[in-house]
């Protein structure tokens, strides 16, 4: 069965009891049982519930995993995944990563005794160096956060098996709709499923897949004894939101690929970074790795200062000044002062996260809008 | 900064942002889900103002709710309409429209493959109000005109019909409304307005199951009318006593759905004319009804009038009784047996048995339902996906 065939169908059977198209959303707290100690499916919400099942269901399929656990959250899934180290464990994460991940590594995973090293996995030998003798996991974003840094994944997952080290990656800008990259050798995949896979900008959620029934089983002891679990309700939007996840990506991307072209073209935006182009760094990455487009979001940089860019950002009219991204909305903002804000200053500087950079959420609205709209902010 | 209310926007713009306030409460980027029954005012002078309309605001749910007005608008705007009413579903919205259109003594005349319960609502119980329903052959435009006398004052059809995939000429129907000072009423819930602007023919009013493509998802029932505001405020004003409004829940969850509307009636189209296509070459296949395919009857109008053709389409089997044509449906995989259509799964049905079972099989032949009539709904899966399903479903080789 092809992507868009599974997402509408699996984990999406008809109900029953009714025969109802669409499961019904179990809100239940609580399953009454048959008789003590002989349990049912479900026993009580936290420990798993109808409607999550099936988000995760549909999820796990379109990764070509095992299962997938969904979170309350994107920061929830990630936090489940480091709960797995001990004291004195060590993690390698890549430099271009969501500051909400960075905030976590060096302000929370450090409280319990973790240490991290980050290394630009631009060029995977950088992780490679940067593995010590207690390194239990490594963790990466393709495409990066906000400098759309593509890393290859495969090599990644090579270095990290030969090592023994659990290697987890963030596909929350990827989709599985261009890269699976539980295929590629990872072993848990990441959502902030509040992006593309809910893609309406009315539901928070994370989730984990994985390939692996043991890791699943660690995953899901964690889960099931913090508690971060996702909600019936948004387990239902976000199920309702994959549907037409493939569609959403696929126009979005090729929306993203003319808005790149239109920056990259115009004098007054000094540099484009967007993997479709092929002045990008990893352009040549990105296309054995991303398949059917380079994803929605980009980044540019002004001919212009700061306060330039303050001025764009506030005279769009359709792309929104919000954080957040990969819904149906198409959003603005300044990873300095919003996204990662979290970072510490220099450590943005040192990677290249300049304060004039501008990264775009490109929406499901005609792309022709769209250029329209940056073209006569970008006059601002 | 807001939408600039005179650029042409693009559809899938409207989609996404046509009708809604650009700054929303608590700056939240969707619109609150308003679950309240009523709405309450700060003080009697507020109250006075609201009755003296110097406030517009609302007063209780069945008057309006903010998420069924910022609905309303996106489908007014999708439609190229003044305003839009939504019901608690499409037949809702038809009750609406000839409840408050129609008075004792008033004639409306249909085109016969209109959706069968709104026929029968009109011929079986507005007659009860002294209302008369005559209905002609559907696309018998001289029929049409011959029905009309100084009483009739509603002209209804669908376009396309269902099941048979009849495509109404909009200019022409339109045209004979105009002639006669009488109104005239398309239900587009097959064509949408990404295939079909009935007003942009002079249709006055048209109307959608929103159940179906507009809320795409098949989960929620929802019906809405839309035209000029002027024609549609006894309409509304009638749906305020009468009370068949929808949840705000549902408006939300439509509104959700119509963000996507572009894309997915691009794809919805795609697979209706591959598919269409794939039937029609298929040697079990004895004929398939679908406007986008050159043999089919009203294939030259469809084509002048509409983008596309949507993704319900219906065939008969070569050499099929009830129980072999059955057969076929039962091997099918992907599409669920169902009535209904425009969601994102597909759906399969016979309807010689989902909608005319207890009906005697010459009533049935009278309707043009024959024993080996399969209808498909089709979704927005993987089109390869949907043509291997169909084809093991027709050849029975899957083990
Ligand atoms: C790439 C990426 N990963 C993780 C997150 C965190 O997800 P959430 O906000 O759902 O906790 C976000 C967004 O905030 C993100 O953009
Ligand atoms: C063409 C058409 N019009 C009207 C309706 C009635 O709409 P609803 O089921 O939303 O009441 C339907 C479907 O049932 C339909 O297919």
């Amino acid at each position: 069965m092809k992507f868009r065939t599974k997402a509408i169908h699996i984990g999406n059977q008809r109900c029953r009891l009714t025969g109802a198209v669409v499961p019904p959303i179990h809100l239940a707290s609580t399953y009454v049982q048959e008789s003590p100690g002989v349990w049912g499916d479900y026993d009580y919400s936290r420990s798993g519930n109808p409607t999550r099942d099936n988000m995760e269901t549909t999820l796990a399929a379109l990764e070509n995993g095992v299962d997938a656990l969904a979170f309350s959250s994107g920061m929830a899934a990630t936090h489940c995944v480091t709960m797995m180290l001990n004291a004195g464990d060590h993690i390698v994460a890549g430099t271009d990563i969501y500051g909400g991940t960075y905030r976590l590594l060096h302000k929370i995973s450090n409280r319990a005794g973790i240490t991290v090293t980050l290394a630009d996995a631009g060029n995977p030998e950088n992780l490679q160096a940067a593995i010590q003798p207690n390194t239990k996991l490594i963790w990466i974003e393709s495409p990066g956060n906000p400098l759309l840094s593509i890393t290859d994944i495969s090599l990644c997952a090579e270095i990290a098996a030969d090592a023994g080290i659990l290697i987890g990656i963030d596909n929350t800008f990827a989709t599985p709709v261009l890269t699976r990259p539980l295929d590629l050798g990872i072993d848990i995949v990441m959502h902030s499923a509040t992006k593309y896979l809910g893609g309406h900008s009315d539901a928070l959620g994370g989730a984990l897949v994985v390939k692996d029934t043991e890791l699943r089983e660690q995953l899901y002891f964690i889960q099931n004894a913090t508690g971060n679990c996702m909600s019936p309700l948004d387990s239902f939007l976000i199920s309702r939101g994959m549907k037409t996840l493939d569609l959403r990506v696929k126009a979005q991307s090729e929306s993203a690929l003319a808005i790149a072209e239109f920056l990259e073209a115009d004098p007054r935006v000094s540099r484009v970074l967007y993997p479709g182009l092929p002045s990008f760094e990893g352009h040549q990455l990105a296309k054995q790795q991303m398949h059917g487009g380079f994803g929605a979001m980009l980044s540019f940089e002004l001919a212009g200062d700061f306060e330039k860019a303050n001025r764009v950002t506030a005279s769009t009219k359709l792309f929104q000044l919000a954080v957040s991204l990969g819904a149906v909305e198409s959003l603005i903002e300044q990873p300095a002062s919003m996204s990662h804000a979290s970072y510490d200053r220099d450590d943005r500087l040192a990677h290249g996260i300049k304060d004039e950079l501008i990264r775009l959420s490109v929406g499901l609205e005609d792309p022709t809008d769209l250029i329209a709209d940056l073209d006569q902010a970008l006059n601002g | 900064m807001g939408l600039d209310t005179d650029k042409p926007y693009g559809d899938s713009t409207l989609a996404v942002h046509g009708g809604e306030a650009h700054q929303k409460a608590q700056n939240s980027i969707t619109d609150p889900v308003v679950m309240a029954s009523t709405y309450t005012f700060s003080d009697t002078q507020a109250v006075i103002d609201y009755i003296e309309q110097k406030q517009a605001r609302g007063e209780y749910g069945r008057y309006g709710n903010p998420n069924e007005s910022v609905v309303e608008k996106k489908l007014a705007q999708l439609e190229g309409g003044q305003d839009a009413i939504v019901y608690a579903s499409g037949m809702a919205a038809i009750v609406g429209v000839v409840m408050a259109k129609l008075s004792a003594g008033d004639e409306v005349v249909f085109f016969d493959e209109c959706y069968h319960r709104s026929r029968e609502f009109c011929a079986k119980h507005m007659s009860r109000f002294g209302v008369v329903t005559r209905q002609v052959e559907a696309c018998n435009y001289e029929a049409m005109e011959a029905a009309i006398n100084k009483n009739t004052k509603l002209l209804v059809s669908e376009s396309p019909t269902n099941p048979h995939l009849s495509v109404v000429d909009m200019e022409r129907f339109a045209a004979i409304g105009k002639r006669h000072n009488v109104e005239t009423l398309i239900d587009a819930t097959l064509a949408t307005p990404y295939n079909c602007r009935p007003l942009e023919f002079g249709v006055d009013y048209v109307l959608h199951s929103a159940t179906k493509y507009l809320a795409g998802h098949n989960d929620l029932l929802a019906g809405v009318i839309i035209g000029n505001t002027e024609k549609l405020e006894d309409i509304r004003y009638l749906r305020g006593i009468l009370g068949s409004i929808n949840s705000a829940h549902n408006c939300y969850l439509l509104q959700r759905g119509l963000k996507t509307f572009d894309v997915r009636m691009e794809r919805h189209n795609h697979n209706g004319q591959s598919i269409a296509e794939f039937l029609e070459a298929h040697p079990r296949v004895e004929k398939v009804y679908y406007p986008g395919l050159a043999s089919h009857r009203y294939h030259d109008i469809a084509k002048a009038q509409m983008r596309g053709f949507g993704s319900l389409i219906t065939f008969e089997l070569r050499d099929a009784d009830w129980r072999a044509t059955a057969d076929v449906v039962d091997r099918c995989r992907i599409p669920k047996i169902g009535p209904s259509l425009g969601g994102v799964e597909s759906l399969i049905e016979q309807p010689m048995v989902m909608s005319y079972y207890e009906l005697p099989a010459e009533e049935r032949a009278s309707y043009g339902i024959r024993d080996n009539m399969v209808r498909m709904a089709v979704g927005i899966e993987n089109t390869q996906d949907l043509i291997d399903d169909l084809k093991q479903a027709l050849e029975g080789t899957a083990s």
